[in-house]
């Protein structure tokens, strides 16, 4: 049963490997199950510099450099955000801190579509419409939601008392944050990286709307 | 809040007082939080509250290319609902939500118990199940656009092995090109699923297997009412991630079929796409999009009913 689903699950990515060794005429004839005859990197190197998409013909390169531009800073800026964010919403608590973090929690139900509009016109008045950093302001706004519930859930499974001596010693936040609570939490600074970089970097919609053509990631590149 | 009742009668009948009070807790105590939050702050209140009202509001305006304030009642609902393309895009999305989530959910938790009864190279399973998740839709849907491609993909490879009359072309199949997107759907999505449940499972106290095994229910029989009950939460958190992401099924659409053949793959989110940037007509794709809301919306009210009730003392 399992290794019957391992199959449905591994086939996809057998086609896409073997068919992508293929030279176009074997792929003309049309077997996706056998393996290559003669492996050939050749559409490897085509869809990476010369393949055409749109009107250019430069290849998936250009979109393989946007996605890189548009997921480093978006990643960072956002893990970083909410780092800090759910580290105030667990052990600075103020009043209302908790309502906005329900709302946050269920503003990410809302279906994008809803608000996409809106925001263009936001970032239209920004100026930054059409470029990698309307793009990466987009990203960092909806990857709030559950990075700040990952981070907050984590700070507050650390043990209280870390934070009440490093208070008692005079530390104020900033300090806090930074001497106590980074240096305990690399394991889940490495889980919001993993969760933000494979999200930014699959992503579609965003990038078709607010990135601009120059500005396209590959996956708009690639459909 | 002792000390600032204290100070309040203290200072009471000093207006100038009071508001220099209301500033400085406003702003100025816990202000490095308060700067830790803003960004949180900003976006609940501009872009979850602010936008979603905005595109609320221009939903019952006639707005062309631009928002306009000229407000037209349910105008733009009525015609969204007798249109033909979006009543297409509501009976394929309910087809492909209500298959996608039987499957997904069933096949789900089957792996779940497989994977649960120590198997050799669980790791390796679970890698081969979620893999998928990490790829993009539009990554899925270009796979299986070629697989299920009747000239080159399963078709012609089943035809050439001499199953002549093997045909496999869902794709330009009007009634099953939902049913194409599904499979897609499930490669995808399933293995996520089964994470989720196999952690539920885990969770489960190994008292109650003991206690099922003293008492001699069959294992099957135990997963299904003693267990599955048991991890109601767990499933309507999953029912809910996986529907919200049903509501908002566009990429994959994209990628695999751009809605046709005809209209027969269209869904609501790409019909909102559609009207907002491509038809200009703003008004019909913010009617749209608030119908998503509200669809998303009932989504979540079993999930918030089982969250937020008041907790039994039993």
């Amino acid at each position: 049963m399992l290794l019957f689903a391992a199959l449905y699950y591994l086939f996809p990515l057998y086609v896409m490997i073997t068919t992508s060794l293929k030279g176009m005429p074997e792929v003309r004839l049309g077997n996706i199950f056998a393996p290559p005859m003669e492996v050939t990197f050749a559409p490897w190197v085509k869809a990476w510099d010369s393949a055409c998409t749109g009107l250019y013909c430069e290849g998936l390169k250009p979109g393989f450099w946007n996605s890189v531009k548009i997921t480093v800073p978006s990643t960072i800026i956002s893990v970083l955000i909410a780092a800090v964010n759910g580290y105030a919403l667990v052990n600075w608590r103020f009043k209302g801190s908790e309502i906005f973090f329900t709302v946050l929690l269920f503003g990410s139900f809302i279906p994008y579509q809803v608000m996409l509009y809106p925001l263009v016109i936001i970032t239209a008045q920004l100026k930054v419409f059409g470029t990698l950093q309307g793009v990466v302001l987009i990203h960092t706004i909806f990857g709030m939601p559950i990075l700040t519930l990952l981070f907050r859930n984590y700070f507050a499974s650390l043990p209280p008392e870390l934070f009440k001596a490093a208070r008692v010693d005079g530390a104020g936040f900033w300090r806090i944050f930074f001497e106590i609570m980074v240096p305990m939490s690399l394991p889940i600074f490495v889980v919001a990286v993993i969760l933000q970089v494979t999200g930014i970097w699959n992503d579609f919609l965003f990038g078709v709307v607010f990135a601009g053509t120059t500005n396209y990631p590959m996956t708009v590149q690639a459909q | 809040m002792a000390d600032l009742s204290h100070s309040r009668s203290a200072s009471a009948g000093s207006a100038a007082n009071g508001s220099r009070r209301l500033f400085h807790n406003l702003f100025v105590r816990n202000f490095s939080a308060k700067l830790a939050a803003t960004p949180m702050i900003m976006t609940v209140l501009i872009v979850f509250i602010g936008c979603t009202a905005w595109t609320i509001f221009y939903s019952f305006t006639n707005s062309r290319s631009l928002p306009s304030g000229e407000l037209v009642g349910f105008d733009q609902y009525t015609r969204l609902f007798s249109n033909r393309r979006w009543n297409a895009s509501v009976l394929n999305i309910m087809t492909y939500g209500v298959t996608s989530l039987c499957f997904t959910m069933v096949v789900g938790f089957l792996l779940a118990v497989f994977m649960d009864q120590k198997i050799r190279f669980e790791s390796a399973f679970r890698t081969v199940f979620l893999y998928p998740f990490a790829l993009s839709f539009i990554v899925t849907g270009l796979v299986w656009q070629w697989i299920m491609n009747p000239a080159f993909g399963l078709q012609a490879a089943v035809q050439s092995w001499g199953f002549t009359s093997f045909t496999f072309d869902w794709l330009k199949n009007r009634n099953m090109v939902v049913y194409a997107l599904v499979i897609a759907g499930l490669w995808q999505g399933t293995g996520f699923v089964m994470v989720l449940l196999l952690a539920g499972l885990r969770g489960i106290d190994e008292e109650i297997w003991k206690a099922a095994r003293v008492d001699g229910i069959p294992t099957w029989k135990t997963y299904i009412f003693v267990v599955l009950p048991m991890m109601r939460g767990v499933i309507v958190t999953t029912l809910v991630i996986v529907g919200s992401g049903i509501v908002r099924l566009y990429d994959l659409v994209v990628a695999m079929t751009q809605g046709g053949p005809g209209i027969s793959s269209e869904v609501p989110a790409k019909y909102v796409y559609n009207y907002m940037f491509g038809a200009g007509n703003l008004g019909q794709g913010l009617a749209a999009s608030s119908v998503m809301l509200l669809t998303v919306f009932i989504i979540l009210i079993p999930w918030m009913l089982i969250e937020f009730r008041p907790k039994s003392h039993s």
